[in-house]
């Protein structure tokens, strides 16, 4: 039976995940999301399913130790935020590499550098350009309430070993922080040894006679190999670029102007949209979930519509790059976003919607 | 005695020693007269004696031995760079009754890997770290290792290492005898047979330790690398003998029986 709750967003992520049948949690303190660490130490829940909860040294360690138990085939996790995700680069880029399934997750805040505490949308391009070393992709969910911060965990682990891909749900400070009424599903059985024989052949979990030793490993010294695994990996991404393009289209239905956004300015936004709709201006809102795929096709055949873009964002105006690379020169599109920490208000938007577009 | 020939020789009957079947048949990597390959040598054979094939996950490093996966006949995860003792609490978290450890070089464990190192002992994870300590980083072609002796030339102190502006040689295995997490701390050798057959014990106490659920053993091996101290094979165990020892007296460090 499902459940009905008030939370936090970190912690009704936190619960989803133990929910979602997680056997680990790797993990290092920072703000904005401690309590996922905080509310699952608390839990318990080694005594509620039997999933382990461990603090690392650093979140170098952390996502190391996710890629130990990815690699056993277990659904493992982690979470930081922007400085502490800047650390897990290395460790992401192999988990890509070895193709191990897992999640991570981002409660984003103000950069470069410590920046600040406050939420902040900055680091798009880390997440969906790479991060770390080499031809990678993960698979990004962009949640924008409560209720999609509990719903992505299980997703996220549902699509990571769909794809065996690292899957990344980047947060921010605003949407791990308040709360909301959440629906919690209910538990899900970890997987058993059988399953994981069974549906993970490739894992490590002691050679037996009746196959042969499994290796994870990124590591190919023959170049011919590696561009083969190459090869696979952007077929890979192809094939999710194919199924799992996920977005929100709000009033866009007789839009003559649209606004891109998602996370928490995708919220602010749908208030900027009411408040443009009462003006009479008909205005939409497309908030992509997964910022990889990006929902390139319905911004595309939007920009056949709509007169202008803006696109909101808290940051110097990162997402408006594939924003402009679906729409192509065809209508203007033009970026509106507070940096730093600071929340943009709906009336900010409005505003930069008139200037920008609309009189612009 | 009579001359035996070459095909007489390979009669089971007069065989005296064979290969375990968990080294695969990959021909080793490794430089000739270098001490990893007897080093694989004695763990899949202490594998193998304990009957644990298929209750074992080992994690290599990187380092020359990032292809241990290569000859080590068990399932196994290649680790980034230090960072295989997180690696290994994680595996051994999740399957607390299978047997784990690490094998890694002294740039891996004792460089860029410290921190994961001190905080896996600390928390004593009850897991098996095999360290090859060889002086030197052997992979890249020969830099100073943290490990690399005041005085001792390599590629990145051409001029020896001057332990004022380089520091001293970090005795990582002195220190993590400290703390509490670690059970069996030990320091070996593979250059002569004798030392050969010490340190096979030594590792079997390491795994009969993880057997018993002690917590952390840890085993360092004192190696040569001909190939980065520019010496014969010869020469580099002779060397070792003289200078490595010294300065990394073997002998066990710390044993809580
Ligand atoms: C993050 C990172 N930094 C540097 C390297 C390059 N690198 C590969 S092996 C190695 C040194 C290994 O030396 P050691 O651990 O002593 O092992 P040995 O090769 O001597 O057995 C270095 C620096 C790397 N692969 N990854
Ligand atoms: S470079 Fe050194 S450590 Fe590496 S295989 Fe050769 S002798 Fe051994």
């Amino acid at each position: 039976m499902k459940e009905l709750r008030l939370m936090k967003g970190n912690e009704a992520f936190a619960e989803a995940a133990i929910r979602a049948g997680a056997d680990g949690y790797f993990g290092y303190p920072i703000t904005p999301q401690s309590e996922v660490m905080e509310y699952l130490m608390a839990e318990k829940p080694e005594e509620r399913t039997g999933m382990i909860v461990l603090q690392a040294e650093s979140e170098i360690a952390a996502i190391n130790m996710v890629y130990g138990g990815a690699a056993c085939g277990k659904r493992v996790l982690t979470s930081s935020s922007s400085p502490g995700v800047s650390l897990k680069q290395e460790g992401i880029s192999y988990i890509a590499g070895a193709e191990l399934p897992c999640v991570i997750l981002n409660v984003a805040r103000g950069g470069p550098g410590l920046g600040t505490i406050q939420p902040a949308q900055s680091d798009y391009f880390q997440s969906t350009k790479g991060g770390g070393h080499g031809d990678y992709k993960m698979l990004v969910l962009a949640p924008s309430s409560v209720q999609e911060m509990a719903d992505f965990a299980g997703l996220g682990f549902e699509l990571a070993f769909k794809y065996r891909n690292p899957v990344l749900i980047l947060s921010d400070g605003a949407i791990g922080q308040m709360m909301e009424k959440v629906e919690l599903d209910e538990q899900r059985p970890r997987f058993t040894d059988e399953e994981i024989k069974n549906n993970t052949p490739w894992a490590t979990t002691g050679k037996t006679k009746d196959r042969e030793r499994n290796i994870i490993t990124s590591l190919d010294l023959d170049s011919y190999k590696q561009e083969l695994h190459n090869l696979d990996l952007q077929a890979k991404y192809r094939e999710m670029e194919k199924n799992e393009t996920r977005y929100e289209a709000i009033s866009c239905d007789d839009a003559e102007y649209l606004i891109v956004a998602y996370g928490t300015s995708a919220r602010l936004s749908q208030k900027a949209v009411d408040l443009l709709r009462a003006e009479g201006i008909k205005v939409g809102l497309l908030r992509p979930i997964t910022l990889f795929p990006f929902p390139t096709a319905v911004i595309a055949k939007l920009a056949d519509q709509v007169k202008g873009i803006l696109t909101v964002e808290m940051s110097a105006g990162q997402m408006i790059e594939d924003v402009r690379l679906a729409v192509g020169c065809r209508v203007k599109v033009e970026h509106f976003g507070r940096m730093g920490g600071i929340i943009p208000s709906p009336t900010e938007i409005v505003d930069a919607m008139h200037k920008k577009i609309i009189g612009g | 005695m009579a001359e035996i020939t070459k095909e007489e020789l390979r009669q089971p009957e007069n065989l005296i020693y064979k290969k375990t079947d968990l080294l695969t048949d990959k021909p080793l990597s490794y430089c000739p007269g270098c001490g990893h390959g007897t080093a694989h040598r004695i763990v899949m054979e202490v594998l193998d004696e304990m009957g644990i094939q298929d209750q074992t996950i080992g994690i290599a490093p990187v380092g020359c031995s990032v292809l241990a996966y290569e000859f080590m006949n068990i399932d196994m995860q290649q680790a980034a760079h230090g960072r295989a003792p997180a690696v290994a609490t994680a595996v051994k978290r999740l399957h607390p009754e299978k047997f784990v450890f690490t094998y890694q070089g002294d740039g891996d464990l004792a460089a860029i890997g410290t921190a994961e190192t001190i905080h896996a002992c600390n928390r004593g994870e009850n897991i098996v770290i095999i360290f090859i300590n060889n002086g030197i980083y052997g992979m890249t072609g020969g830099q100073m290792a943290p490990t690399t002796l005041p005085g001792m030339k390599s590629s990145t102190s051409p001029y020896g290492r001057d332990v004022a502006t380089m520091g001293n040689p970090l005795k990582i295995t002195e220190l993590i005898a400290q703390l509490p997490g670690t059970i069996y701390v030990t320091r070996q050798a593979v250059h002569t047979p004798a030392n050969v057959r010490k340190t096979k014990k030594a590792v079997r106490k390491a795994f009969e330790n993880q057997k018993l659920n002690k917590g952390l053993s840890f085993v360092e091996i004192v190696s040569n690398c001909n190939s980065g101290w520019k010496m014969t094979p010869r020469q580099s165990n002779e060397w070792m003998v003289e200078n490595m020892f010294p300065f990394y007296p073997l002998g066990d460090i710390k044993v809580n029986d």
